[in-house]
């Protein structure tokens, strides 16, 4: 079989080792509006994952050397903080922190009407409280609820998940030891209404055919997750359920 | 790709709607609203291939043949001719830098400014810390914007106090002045209600603080659509 130290992690029966099916996610609940001094923001528990987002602004743009002439720039600060994984994170940034950052603010400059806020910013905070497995995806989706709770036009709203690769069976959204021990991770950004793809990354190997079967399992996953994102920001709106 | 019609401006103040939030279909970027054709493109809507889609949290309004977003939060957006009250945060030999509450300060020249100064004693007519009631002379396509002190009744603020309304409920709360008025009768302070979502208050200090109160109250419901309603309400709300 597959992974490091051939770890089983999916039985005969198709149950991973805490219940869940292939093609099903954890359990997930999202708050918006938890922050009042900012001017949106969300929170998202994804499993254990535990991932708030925080926007401000739009704002003048500091230094003035980012400022776009045409357009605002999404400053996005992914963090995880020190105590959120059993070992000690070293506070700041590092290479993988600065990466996440940067396909974040790729994957919502997607949908975020820049244009509107020449030489402005807008400031999204990531910050990572317990971190599982999927944090990127959690993240992403947090800031993507704050963005629309900060009033800023957004053509539509970005939700990730992944999905990867255990013992040669291809399963939905990674717990810790999957992504640990799995074979393949392959998270995903999707518009939750026109169902473009904004965001893509994939580490390991996964043949056609297993790509296709994440694929589907990521895209299945994204409408009971949208339907949250939008029960989140009502809730916080006093609009109608 | 995206049309573009209906956002060339997307400050809240081109928002309209009424103000019962009762029944209000909240509405999150990206929701579809129907066929374009037929309709005309409000604040907060895009059309694309023929649908209209929101592109802002808020509620739905739908006016005759016009479908637009009344926010549920935005920021202020300066327009030419707005009455706003600024702050100096800034002063150079022959102008000043005023937070208005937007996303970019904004100039005030000496030539528009309150007096006459010298060049290099612009600190002595307005300083940094200094409230002025002024008016949006004029906003370029950068959202940078000039203002002005040349009009009638605006001028350096020296009593009273400066509080905050949260700028997407401007339209709802005062687009009707019998509020603003009760608000005045009732609580017995002279207020000046700017657009940039901040208002001067002067009075004896229990009639300010009756009104500090009421605001604290209206800004900690300020993102609840349903709560228009009792917002309105403790705004009139004859104060013992």
């Amino acid at each position: 079989m597959g992974g490091y130290g051939d770890v089983q992690m999916i039985d005969d029966n198709g149950i991973r080792v805490d219940g869940r099916t292939a093609g099903e996610i954890r359990p997930v609940s999202i708050n918006a509006g938890i922050i009042p001094v900012a001017d949106g923001s969300a929170e998202v528990i994804w499993g254990t994952n535990h991932v708030i987002a925080a926007v401000y602004g739009p704002m003048e743009a500091h230094p003035r050397k980012i400022q776009k002439q045409d357009r605002a720039v999404l400053d996005v600060r992914y963090n995880m903080a020190p105590f959120s994984t059993t070992d000690r994170i070293r506070p700041g940034f590092n290479r993988r922190s600065r990466e996440i950052s940067k396909v974040t603010a790729e994957a919502l400059e997607s949908v975020v009407l820049t244009e509107l806020y020449p030489r402005s910013k807008i400031r999204v905070e990531i910050e990572v409280i317990t971190a599982e497995a999927g944090t990127r995806c959690a993240g992403i989706t947090a800031a993507s609820v704050a963005l629309a709770d900060a009033g800023i036009p957004m053509t539509d709203m970005v939700i990730s998940v992944a999905s990867g690769k255990i013992n040669g069976v291809v399963v939905c959204d990674l717990n810790k030891e999957e992504d640990n021990y799995g074979e393949a991770d392959l998270p995903m950004g999707v518009c939750a209404n026109s169902g473009e793809l904004v965001f893509l990354q994939m580490d390991g190997d996964l043949s056609p055919e297993e790509f296709q079967i994440a694929w589907d399992y990521n895209m299945e996953a994204i409408a009971p997750v949208h339907e949250m994102m939008i029960d989140a920001l009502k809730r916080s709106n006093g609009g109608d359920e | 790709m995206v049309g573009r019609l209906g956002v060339e401006d997307m400050s809240d103040q081109n928002a309209r709607g009424g103000r019962d939030g009762r029944g209000t279909r909240l509405v999150t970027p990206g929701a579809l609203l129907g066929a374009s054709e037929g309709r005309r493109i409000g604040h907060g809507v895009v059309e694309n291939e023929g649908q209209l889609i929101a592109v802002k949290l808020g509620a739905l309004i739908e006016n005759e043949d016009e479908v637009s977003i009344l926010p549920s939060y935005t920021r202020y957006t300066p327009r030419p001719g707005d009455l706003i009250i600024g702050v100096v945060e800034a002063v150079q030999s022959n102008l000043w830098f005023l937070d208005i509450n937007a996303p970019f300060n904004a100039l005030l020249p000496m030539s528009l400014g309150p007096g006459k100064a010298e060049f290099g004693g612009a600190r002595n007519v307005l300083n940094v810390g200094n409230t002025v009631l002024c008016r949006i002379q004029e906003v370029d396509e950068t959202h940078s914007s000039v203002v002005t002190m040349k009009g009638l009744g605006l001028r350096r603020i020296d009593s009273g106090i400066v509080e905050e309304i949260p700028p997407h409920l401007m339209q709802s709360l005062f687009s009707d002045n019998n509020v603003l008025k009760s608000l005045k009768s009732s609580t017995d302070c002279r207020i000046i209600l700017a657009d940039n979502g901040r208002m001067w208050v002067d009075g004896d200090s229990n009639s300010m603080s009756n009104v500090i109160s009421k605001l604290e109250q209206i800004r900690s419901m300020s993102r609840d659509f349903s709560s228009l309603d009792s917002m309105v309400e403790i705004l009139q709300t004859e104060v013992h």
